[in-house]
């Protein structure tokens, strides 16, 4: 429905925007735009782009009696290391459910926050993990062995000297 | 000569402002004079910033102890003692792991008070979590909520998420174990949704969850950079936003007419023993400020007869809560200690790691499925509660206690089914375990939708449809549903609290947790 323009305006109807109202709105709405962009901006200060984190690699020798089944620990580290007659490999013990430390038992893994375990190759057995127990990457390395937890592997890479 | 004179009394002009000052500066800062009659108290309210929040006249059904408990005022009173501590605490405290360790333990053992601070500043956070949810409880169940007050019960909802978040970053700031873990597992639900993601195989392109852990963060582990954000978010920026948040949630009860109370709240307090002449003469006509305060108004043909003024009646009323619940803290503080463990240690977890009480509910539904526990259900509580007052459009009985259909009964009904869903669920799932065990190779997608957590939301959804149904009324399903989440709310946090232990396996008694 189109109104005619000499069509007498009643009281209630709204009145027809002016130029100057024009105007103002359009420059009303550009300082908030502005601003807006503005504060987006400020808002990428507070996403790291370099973080803190320590070397992610780590250099290690295996006990010479390490028995197949049992674990080897580097200290300081979140995983565990295994040698059996295949190789040697390494599991991350941060739980792939909300990052707990696992621990190692003669089963396989258990959680002490949630109650997931895993089986000796990293798979969940029960328990609320998403995810199996990653692999971490090793690489011989001069008669020592280097495991890196930024890099991860297959489920069963297992590495020989 | 008569310049002698003039500066003479120059000089006494002054000599009198002088002596006149401290009187002047008493009026000037209260300007409408000494406040002792109704009409002066009145604008004395009217015209302090502080004051004013409050309407100058309140209903004597708002002064009922059974109209609110004092709730609200109780969780004010307590957020300003945790004000008050804190500032006291950051005399002290150092963000900087193991730095902040040991800050903790000189506040505990060197600072003067410091002890008796910390004590206090954890238990006023605790009884404000406490008084927030009775809070809002009281408010639902009286179906305050209701026209035109349902943007205040957004506001209140806000409220409440803000307690939640400043009791969980000031969890991290002892930098012990139980704040070095509770903070990974919060900074993990946060990055849980790559739970979805990853089954779904889109994390690479799609990553919400390892922006929010970054961003709350700042680093890929739990370090300096997260402890300093906790700090910034605990000490700073959540109270900001609570403050404002606070002054807008009180401005506006005033603004909708004061607190809900029944329509026939009059007849039913019966007349003054004592009257209150609000206008020297009779009126001739009604006077009220329809267009300025919103909400149905009684003044029909009689005076507001049956509002007190604000001043002193509701201020002595507040005082007394907020001296209650100082009383109440003090008390705790001197009674039990703010636990301390040792430092944080990033390899060994505390076996069980167990969050503080409040939050041992969600432990025990993320020990379901992280994404579900710690996002998903929430997200569905709160959008849920939001919509309350929009979904229930009626007006009987607003401002009874268990008003609406089904009244008290209902709820009693809905307390049974509440409470016997969530504890079948939980011993099928105790006894039994669940779809993993069963399946060990069954899709995470499947353990995701299909667990004890999303059941038991579905049950309490589906029941709540019955009775709305039934007794068609959305008030009726509110009611029932409400009452659900409060029961399973709180059986999962007693299970959470006093059943689980090393590994989160269920015991009867901490006696029978395994030695090592």
């Amino acid at each position: 429905m189109t109104t005619l323009a000499r069509e007498p305006r009643s009281r209630l109807d709204p009145e027809p925007m002016s130029r100057r109202d024009m105007l103002g709105l359009s420059s009303l709405w550009m300082t908030a735009g502005s601003l807006l962009f503005a504060l987006v901006g400020a808002l990428r200060l507070p996403k790291a782009a370099v973080l803190d984190s320590p070397n992610k690699k780590v250099r290690l020798s295996l006990p010479e009696a390490l028995a197949a089944g049992t674990s080897f620990v580097p200290a300081g580290r979140s995983m565990a290391v295994f040698r059996d007659a295949e190789g040697v490999f390494a599991i991350s013990t941060v739980c792939t459910h909300l990052g707990c430390i696992v621990k190692p038992t003669a089963e396989g893994f258990e959680c002490p926050c949630h109650g997931s375990r895993f089986a000796a190759d990293g798979s969940v057995t029960r328990g609320p993990a998403p995810q199996p127990l990653r692999w971490l990457k090793v690489s011989a390395s001069g008669g020592q062995w280097v495991v890196d937890e930024a890099a991860i592997v297959p489920a069963g890479t297992k590495v020989n000297a | 000569m008569t310049s002698e004179a003039t500066s003479r009394s120059a000089l006494s002009e002054f000599a009198d402002n002088l002596r006149a000052a401290p009187r002047r500066i008493r009026e000037t800062a209260f300007r409408s004079g000494t406040p002792n009659t109704d009409r002066t108290r009145s604008t004395f309210v009217f015209g302090n910033v502080f004051l004013h929040l409050h309407s100058v006249r309140v209903h004597r059904w708002s002064l009922r102890w059974l109209t609110t408990a004092g709730l609200g005022i109780a969780s004010v009173a307590a957020f300003l003692i945790t004000l008050v501590t804190g500032v006291l605490l950051m005399f002290y405290y150092k963000p900087y792991p193991d730095v902040a360790y040991a800050s903790i333990k000189d506040i505990h053992f060197v600072v003067p008070t410091g002890r008796f601070m910390r004590n206090i500043h954890r238990w006023a956070a605790n009884v404000m979590v406490v008084t927030v949810i009775l809070h809002m409880a009281r408010v639902f169940y009286t179906a305050a909520y209701r026209s035109p007050r349902e943007f205040n019960w957004l506001i209140g909802l806000a409220l409440f998420v803000t307690t939640l978040g400043l009791s969980f970053t000031g969890y991290l700031l002892p930098w012990d174990q139980l704040a070095f873990w509770a903070t990974t597992i919060g900074a993990n639900i946060a990055q849980s949704p790559r739970e979805v993601t990853d089954a779904l195989g889109v994390t690479d392109i799609f990553d919400p969850g390892g922006i929010q852990r970054l961003l709350l963060l700042g680093s890929d582990t739990v370090g300096p950079e997260a402890l300093i954000r906790f700090y910034l978010l605990h000490v700073m920026i959540l109270p900001l936003v609570l403050t404002t948040l606070l002054a807008v949630h009180v401005w506006r009860i005033r603004k909708d007419g004061g607190l809900a109370k029944p329509v026939d709240a009059d007849d039913r307090l019966g007349p003054l023993s004592q009257t209150y002449p609000v206008f020297t003469e009779a009126p001739a006509k009604t006077y009220h400020l329809a267009a300025v305060v919103r909400g149905r108004t009684e003044v029909v043909n009689r005076g507001p007869e049956q509002t007190v003024p604000s001043m002193p009646h509701l201020f002595y009323a507040e005082l007394a809560v907020a001296m209650l619940t100082v009383a109440v803290c003090l008390a705790l503080a001197l009674v039990s200690d703010a636990p301390l463990k040792e430092v944080a240690n990033p390899l060994v977890p505390e076996n069980p790691a167990k969050a503080p009480w409040y939050f041992l509910g969600l432990q025990e539904l993320v020990s379901f499925s992280a994404f579900m526990g710690g996002i998903g259900i929430p997200a569905i509580v709160i959008l849920g509660l939001a919509l309350i007052p929009y979904l229930d459009r009626e007006d009987q009985q607003t401002g009874d206690w268990f008003g609406g259909p089904g009244g008290w009964r209902l709820v009693q009904r809905s307390i049974v089914v509440g409470l016997g869903s969530v504890l079948a669920l939980e011993a099928v799932a105790i006894r039994f375990g669940w779809l993993r065990e069963w399946f060990p190779d069954i899709p995470q997608l499947v353990v995701t939708l299909v667990n004890p957590a999303t059941i038991l939301t579905l049950v309490y959804g589906a029941y709540s449809v019955w009775l709305m149904r039934r007794h068609a009324s959305a008030r009726a399903g509110a009611l029932g549903l409400f009452t659900c989440f409060l029961c399973g709310f709180l059986v999962l946090t007693i299970i959470g609290t006093y059943f689980r232990g090393p590994n989160w396996v269920f015991y009867w008694s901490p006696a029978d947790w395994p030695r090592h």
